[in-house]
């Protein structure tokens, strides 16, 4: 399905004319500003069936109502939502039917990812759909995922082959209106990923998707749908980078995770878009909604690794609705130079012996800001709700902050909530006894990080792992001071 | 090996001299010992001579096989083959001993333009080196130093010093906090590493490690100076006498 090239030449043809496009643009792009226009022009595009775009342009009602969150303990300055585009398919929009079809640019711009996919998908068995302004171009072992009735495609795909699973599943868990930037991602999303896993299936292979932002002015609405069947397993990786550019590019995703009973979903990132430079000029802003709902017994397990983005506003979530469901958040954010971060988690408990765990381990660099924010909630029914948290903090230059701002509601007495923070500085003393036994400060500084961060690392599959730990050094070169 | 003149150190800003002076002289397959009252600038030596951040070389010099060493980075002294046995070893959590040691020893050999060490030799010399100073393989799996007692700490820093083989030990109170049989474990350790290509310079406060380790030279550090120079004989009559003696001596 899809489109072919022809059809997309016809399409801009007709585009061009419609909405005055001047002359030889390199991708397929709207024109800048947000209106209703623009959005029957996005669902246009995608063919989608009619229920899809009256969402759209509910979600878009509600958001011109909504303000943005101030909340945060971040600052910048407030996106102009009329100077973005909203609509950007690369040139080489036509669907491959197998990896060697990949444009080889293309290729060598995922090895410039730091992995090679060849690689990982002859090593690892990985299945890589990767997303590249906002379309998917290539898409493999399909066929494997295929016999076991595993569904993993770009959404728009989803929204024409599984109409019926997306409208029953998409903004269950975070619903339009849920807030403004997750609203404005309802209204204008143009890919994503879409997985289901059927009833009883244990998926054999991690899944996995790179996402990258690759042209300048372009915001990125990527929209993730994970439906775990009773009884089922996936592991599910989102991995991000972006080049280098001079103007703040805004991304705002929305993730939604569904375990139904008995079924588990481990979702794990990496996250390492353009942090902006040392002096704090341009980056993204990574404003993502990520939640996801357990039924009876189900688990849902957040892991990631932030590194990038100039300002970040993260909660991946956990609504235990399910009686002996659990939640659990493992995440390292890493902040340097100007770097902003607000992340942390929410663990709604509803049923009854519901578990969650939460370990955050945030690194301050530079003249970063680095803040957890979490919330734990247990409510009236969730008999013997437990929690566990812990929230460690790290700096590493005396210009650094690092913020903890927790929240827990209790509405249950048999509830058992444990909280432990600390904040510590990176030692002098660290350092010096690894320089004394050979080791550089740079490596020494990677030892010493990978360490602090080893609980929420050893919950990445391996190679995810080795490449977040290398991460971590790279986002850290000469941070200390 | 190791040749010290006249070196002047300071310690912090405000530049406060502690090393006032000081000539030493170690060759290959030499014992020296250190002794000297609190304050005399024993510990200082021992920082001046692996690099530490925060003291500052004011005159003389210090040539370590031909190499000018304080003109070498921390790591390159290390690299050069100086080894510090830390009176207080660190402790990193999260990072295990194996992988710490793995990746200096690798560094190092890297600087000395030889391959990475294989896994298999590098888990044999695990067991030979955890085997010398009796540590538990296990406490080779775990954290550096994180949770370890007094003694399993300075095991450890023995046992890093069998994995490392440097040319120059510098053992910087290695035997406080060291019960009887540690003390004895520890000693023995440091015996079986010593041969007529390295050195090893054990700065302490009492005789009683010198038991275990007998020294060829002992030198008394008063004040930034070595003031007295002997046989390890001195350093019984040092334990007898105390320091007090020696100021008079001067006079």
């Amino acid at each position: 399905m899809g489109y072919t090239e022809e059809e997309l030449a016809k399409d801009l043809e007709n585009q061009e004319y419609k909405f005055g496009f001047t002359s030889n643009f390199e991708s397929d792009k709207a024109p800048n500003g947000l209106s209703e226009e623009i959005i029957r022009f996005i669902s246009a595009k995608k063919e989608e069936p009619a229920w899809l775009l009256a969402k759209r342009l509910q979600a878009y009602e509600a958001w011109k109502e909504m303000t943005e969150p101030e909340w945060a303990h971040v600052h910048y300055d407030k996106p102009s939502f009329q100077d973005i585009c909203y609509y950007s398919a690369p040139k080489q929009s036509k669907k491959y039917e197998s990896w060697d079809d990949v444009d080889p640019e293309m290729k060598e711009t995922m090895a410039k990812l730091g992995i090679s996919l060849e690689e990982q998908q002859r090593l690892t068995g990985t299945a890589v759909d990767f997303v590249m302004d906002s379309v998917s171009v290539a898409t493999s072992f399909k066929k494997k995922l295929n016999e076991l009735g595993i569904i993993f495609c770009s959404f728009s795909e989803a929204v024409q082959e599984h109409p019926e699973l997306v409208e029953k599943y998409m903004g269950t868990v975070v619903p339009s209106k849920d807030n403004f930037y997750a609203a404005l991602n309802s209204a204008v999303f143009t890919d994503g990923s879409f997985c289901y896993i059927p009833k009883g299936v244990r998926c054999p292979m991690e899944l996995s998707t790179y996402f990258r932002i690759n042209e300048g002015g372009t915001g990125q609405f990527e929209r993730t749908l994970v439906v775990a069947e009773k009884g089922s397993y996936v592991s599910y990786l989102e991995g991000c980078t972006a080049p280098m550019r001079d103007e703040n590019q805004l991304h705002a995703a929305v993730v939604e995770l569904i375990a139904l009973d008995d079924a588990e979903i481990k979702y794990s990132t990496v996250q390492n878009w353009y942090p902006g430079d040392k002096n704090g000029k341009g980056g993204v802003y990574n404003f993502v909604t990520k939640r996801g709902l357990c039924e009876r017994n189900a688990k849902i397990s957040w892991t990631q690794v932030e590194t990038g983005s100039a300002v970040t506003w993260k909660y991946p979530s956990c609504i235990l609705k399910g009686d002996n469901s659990t939640g659990e958040f493992y995440s390292v954010a890493v902040t340097n130079n100007y770097q902003q971060a607000d992340t942390g988690t929410k663990m709604i408990h509803l049923g009854k012996n519901t578990k969650s765990t939460i370990i955050s381990k945030g690194i301050s660099a530079g003249h970063s800001h680095n803040s957890y924010r979490g919330l734990v909630q247990i409510h009236g029914n969730a008999e013997n709700a437990r929690n566990f948290s812990q929230c460690d903090s790290l700096l590493m230059s005396d210009t650094s902050g690092a913020h903890t701002f927790p929240y827990i509601e209790c509405k249950n007495n048999s509830a058992k909530i444990e909280h432990e923070a600390t904040t510590s500085k990176i030692g002098e003393d660290q350092i010096f006894y690894c320089k004394q036994r050979g080791i550089n400060e740079e490596k020494a500084i990677g030892l010493i990080v990978n360490g602090y961060c080893k609980e929420v690392l050893n919950q990445l599959p391996m190679e995810f792992a080795v490449e977040a730990q290398k991460l971590l050094e790279i986002s850290l070169e000469n941070s200390v001071g | 090996m190791l040749t010290i003149k006249n070196l002047h150190a300071t310690v912090g800003e405000e530049g406060l001299e502690i090393l006032k002076g000081l000539n030493l002289e170690v060759k290959p397959g030499e014992v020296h010992a250190i002794m000297g009252p609190n304050g005399a600038g024993k510990s200082t030596l021992a920082s001046v001579l692996a690099g530490k951040d925060g003291y500052e070389v004011t005159e003389g010099s210090v040539v370590f096989e031909g190499k000018d060493l304080l003109e070498l980075e921390t790591e390159d002294r290390a690299k050069e083959g100086v080894f510090l046995a830390f009176q207080y070893p660190v402790e990193i959590p999260g990072v295990s001993n194996i992988n710490f040691l793995k990746t200096a020893i690798n560094e190092i050999r890297e600087y000395r333009k030889q391959e990475p060490l294989k896994a298999k030799e590098f888990m044999a010399k695990v067991r030979e080196s955890s085997a010398l100073v009796e540590l538990d393989p296990k406490l080779a799996s775990r954290s550096v130093n994180e949770g370890f007692s007094g003694g399993e700490k300075k095991r450890n820093e023995i046992f890093q010093m069998a994995m490392l083989q440097p040319k120059l030990s510098i053992l910087d109170e290695t035997d406080s906090g060291l019960d009887i049989d540690a003390l004895r474990i520890v000693s023995d350790g440091v015996n079986k590493l010593r041969n007529e290509n390295n050195a090893v310079i054990i700065i302490t406060h009492y005789q009683r490690l010198l038991d275990h380790i007998i020294p060829d030279f002992v030198h008394v550090l008063a004040d930034g100076k070595i003031v007295k120079s002997g046989p390890k004989e001195l350093a019984l009559e040092l334990e007898e006498k105390g320091y007090d003696w020696l100021n008079a001596e001067k006079v």
